[in-house]
C-alpha cells in the first residue's frame, strides 16, 4: 500500500556532520559496495570503465563554497557563537576586498527517510512503501514498473532509476545490515556510517529524544533540508561550526631581532661576514 | 525536465481522444433520438466516427505510455494504488472509460451495419437503446473528463516542480484535451459528410482556442515571474553565499540527465510563439473561415487538425522542457 502508515515512534535515520565531513566519498563507495551485493542489489553500471560511466549511487557527495560569511545574519550567530568580524577585510597590497570568511563544505546527500514522503504516495504500484515499524522508505523491486514518478516527486534527488534493471533504486538505510544477526552487533549500522573515516555520519532513532543522535541534533542545532516542502525529513544535518576569523588574529611570526649590539665581538664579526 | 516522446505523445493523443469522447457523449446527450430509433445510429455518422477515432487516439496514447516504463509487463500493478496515487487513478479511470465508450462503439457498429429490415434480435435493440440514452452520453463525457483530470493531477501534485505544481495545469489539460478533440470532430464531420460542420462546433473551436491561448499566456507569465523565494536546498544559505564548486561525479548522472534538462531561453520564446500561432491562432482563423465560407470547411479542417495538433505537441514539449526540478538546486541551479 502506498498510503502512508500511521506515524511511528521509531524514526531511524542519519545525522550528518557538515563540520567534519572532508568530502572523501568513502560513504558513497562503501554504500555502492555493500548494496551491489546486498539484498537490494545489484547496482549495475553502464560502461563502468569506459569514457562515460553511468550508474546508480544511493549516496552522492557535493562540495560547496560558502563566501561572505558574516556578511549577513548567520545561523551560527543565532546559535550563540557571536562573530564580530567586519563585513570584509582586505589583504594588504591587494586591490580586491575579500569576504570576511570563506569556507568549503562537503555535503553528502542521500534519502532522508521523510515522514510524509510524496515519493511513496505517488507510486501507482505499491512498490514504494514506508515501513510502519521504523519509518524506513523502501522500493519493492519486484513490483516496480519503472514509471519514475517517485523520482520526480522527491525534491532531494534520493532516487535513481536503473536503466539496466528497469526499476527504481534508493537508499535502504542498510535495512539488510542494521537488523542482520549474522553481523557482529557493532557492525549493525549502515555501511556509510561504518566507513566514514572522520565519523561525520551517525545512525540512530531520531524519534527517541534520549538517543545519542537526538542529543547531538539538540546540542549542535541539527536541521532538516527544505522543510517548507512539507516532506518532514527524518535525517538531520549539523551545521559547520564557526571558523576562527583570520583578520582578528595576532600575527604569530615575529620579526628577527636586528640589533647586533648585545652579541659578543666574535659573533658580531661572523654575523657581519655572513650578512654580506 | 527531460521531454520524453512517449509521454508527450501519450498526453497529446489520448488528450484529443478523450476530448472526442467528451464531445461524442455531449452529442448523444443532445440527440436522444438514438435511444428510440436504431436507424438514427446509422444516420448519426458523426457520433460513430467520433467514438471510433477517440478509441484509436486514446488507445495509441495508452500504448505509447507503456513504452516509458522500465518494466511494461507489470503495468497492471499500476491499477492497485488508486487510494493515494494520481497515476494509478488515471489508469483505473482510463480502463473504466472504455466501458461506456466500448458499449457505444458496439451500438454504432450494430446500428450502422445491420440493415433496418433485418431487425430480429431484441437484445441488440436493448443494447442500442441503452447506449443511445442520455444517461450513457453523460457517463461517457464525465468519465473522459475524470480521466483527463487524473492525468493533469499526476503533474500538478508534484511539489518539487514549480512549473507543474500550480493552478494552471489542470484547467490546461482539460481545455486542451477538449479543444483538440473538437478539432478532430470538425475533421470527422467533413469526412463522414453527414452534415456540414455545425456552426456551434466551429464557434466552440474559436472560443476554446482563444481561452487556451490566454491560459498559456497566463501560465508563461507565472513561469517567468521568479518564485517568491527559491528554497535554500542545502540549508547553508544562512551562513553566506553558497556556490557549488564540485559535483559528486564526473559524468552526467540520472538526476542531471532527467531533471537537469534546460532549454535555451531564446528557443523557448520562439517555441512559445509557435504554440500560440499553430496551436491556437491558425486553427481559430480556419474555423472562422469555415463559418463564413462553409464550402471551405472540409479542407480547412484538415489543416486545422494538422497544424493544431503540431502546436499542441510543441506546447506539451515545452511543458516538460521549461520545468525545473528542485533537486537541481543541489547542483548549483539558482532557482527551481
Ligand atoms: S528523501 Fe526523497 S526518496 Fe527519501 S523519503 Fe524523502 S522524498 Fe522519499
Ligand atoms: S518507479 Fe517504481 S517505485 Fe517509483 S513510482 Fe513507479 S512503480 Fe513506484
Amino acid at each position: 500500500m502506498t498510503s502512508l502508515p500511521a506515524p511511528s515512534t521509531r524514526k531511524l535515520g542519519l545525522v550528518i556532520d557538515l563540520d567534519i565531513c572532508v568530502g572523501c566519498h568513502a560513504c558513497a563507495v562503501a554504500c555502492k559496495e555493500w548494496n551491489d551485493g546486498g539484498a537490494f542489489g545489484p547496482l549495475p553500471d553502464a560502461d563502468p570503465y569506459g569514457a562515460e560511466p553511468h550508474g546508480v549511487w544511493f549516496n552522492r557527495v557535493h562540495t560547496y563554497e560558502i563566501s561572505g560569511i558574516g556578511n549577513r545574519e548567520s545561523g551560527i550567530e543565532k546559535a550563540g557563537a557571536a562573530r564580530k568580524s567586519p563585513c570584509a577585510s582586505s589583504i594588504p597590497h591587494s586591490p580586491l576586498p575579500i569576504p570576511a570568511a570563506t569556507q568549503s563544505v562537503h555535503f553528502p546527500r542521500s534519502c532522508l527517510h521523510c515522514e510524509t514522503p510524496a515519493c511513496v504516495t505517488v507510486c501507482p504500484t505499491g512498490a514504494s512503501y514506508k515501513r510502519a515499524e521504523d519509518g524506513i522508505v523502501l522500493v519493492d523491486e519486484d513490483k516496480c514498473i519503472g514509471c519514475q514518478l517517485c523520482a520526480w516527486a522527491c525534491p532531494y534527488g534520493a532516487r535513481e532509476f536503473s536503466a539496466k534493471r528497469g526499476v527504481m533504486q534508493k537508499c535502504t538505510l542498510c535495512v539488510d545490515r542494521i537488523y542482520n544477526e549474522t553481523l557482529e552487533p557493532h557492525d549493525r549500522q549502515p555501511a556509510c556510517v561504518k566507513a566514514c573515516p572522520t565519523r561525520a555520519r551517525h545512525f540512530g532513532d531520531l524519534g527517541d529524544e534520549n538517543s545519542d543522535v537526538s542529543k547531538l541534533v539538540a546540542e549542535r542545532g541539527g536541521y532538516a533540508l527544505m522543510p517548507e516542502l512539507g516532506y518532514q525529513p527524518v535525517n538531520r544535518y549539523l551545521p559547520p561550526r564557526p571558523r576562527r576569523d583570520a583578520s582578528q588574529l595576532k600575527p604569530t611570526i615575529h620579526p628577527e631581532p636586528s640589533d647586533e649590539t648585545p652579541m659578543p665581538p666574535l659573533l658580531r664579526w661572523i654575523d657581519r661576514v655572513l650578512s654580506r | 525536465m527531460r521531454p520524453t516522446f512517449s509521454i508527450i505523445f501519450f498526453t497529446v493523443a489520448s488528450g484529443a481522444g478523450y476530448g472526442l469522447w467528451i464531445l461524442a457523449g455531449w452529442l448523444i446527450l443532445l440527440a436522444p433520438r438514438l435511444a428510440e430509433d436504431r436507424n438514427a445510429w446509422a444516420a448519426n455518422d458523426l457520433v460513430c466516427a467520433a467514438l471510433c477515432a477517440g478509441f484509436l487516439l486514446v488507445s495509441a496514447g495508452l500504448v505509447s505510455s507503456l513504452a516509458h516504463l522500465g518494466q511494461p509487463q507489470r503495468a497492471w500493478r499500476a491499477l492497485s494504488q488508486w487510494r493515494s496515487s494520481w497515476l494509478s487513478r488515471e489508469g483505473v479511470a482510463a480502463l473504466l472509460c472504455y466501458l461506456p465508450a466500448g458499449t457505444m462503439l458496439l451500438a454504432c457498429i450494430l446500428g450502422s451495419w445491420t440493415s433496418a429490415d433485418a431487425i430480429h434480435a431484441n437484445s441488440t435493440n436493448w443494447l442500442l437503446r441503452m447506449a443511445g440514452s442520455r444517461g450513457a452520453g453523460a457517463v461517457l463525457a464525465l468519465m473522459a473528463i475524470i480521466t483527463l483530470f487524473c492525468t493533469a493531477n499526476i503533474y500538478a501534485c508534484l511539489k518539487p516542480i514549480r512549473a507543474w505544481h500550480n493552478r494552471f495545469v489542470v484547467p490546461g489539460y482539460l481545455l486542451l484535451g477538449t479543444y483538440s478533440g473538437a478539432l478532430w470532430a470538425w475533421l470527422l464531420s467533413g469526412v463522414t459528410q453527414a452534415s456540414l460542420a455545425p456552426p456551434s462546433l466551429l464557434i466552440g473551436i474559436c472560443s476554446a482556442a482563444v481561452a487556451g491561448g490566454l491560459l498559456k499566456l497566463a501560465y508563461w507569465q507565472f513561469l517567468d515571474k521568479p518564485a517568491p523565494q527559491a528554497p535554500d536546498a542545502t540549508g547553508l544559505g544562512a551562513l553566506g553565499n553558497v556556490r557549488s564548486v564540485e559535483q559528486p561525479h564526473t559524468e552526467e548522472n540520472y538526476l542531471t540527465h532527467e531533471m537537469g534538462f534546460r532549454i535555451a531561453r531564446k528557443h523557448a520564446r520562439k517555441l512559445r510563439a509557435l504554440v500560440l500561432a499553430c496551436g491556437f491562432s491558425l486553427p481559430a482563423l480556419l474555423a472562422a473561415l469555415a463559418l463564413v465560407l462553409p464550402s471551405a470547411s472540409a479542407w480547412a479542417s484538415w489543416f486545422a487538425v494538422l497544424i493544431g495538433m503540431g502546436g499542441i505537441f510543441v506546447e506539451r514539449w515545452l511543458f516538460f522542457a521549461e520545468a525545473k526540478h528542485a533537486v537541481m538546486l543541489f547542483y548549483g541551479a539558482r532557482s527551481a
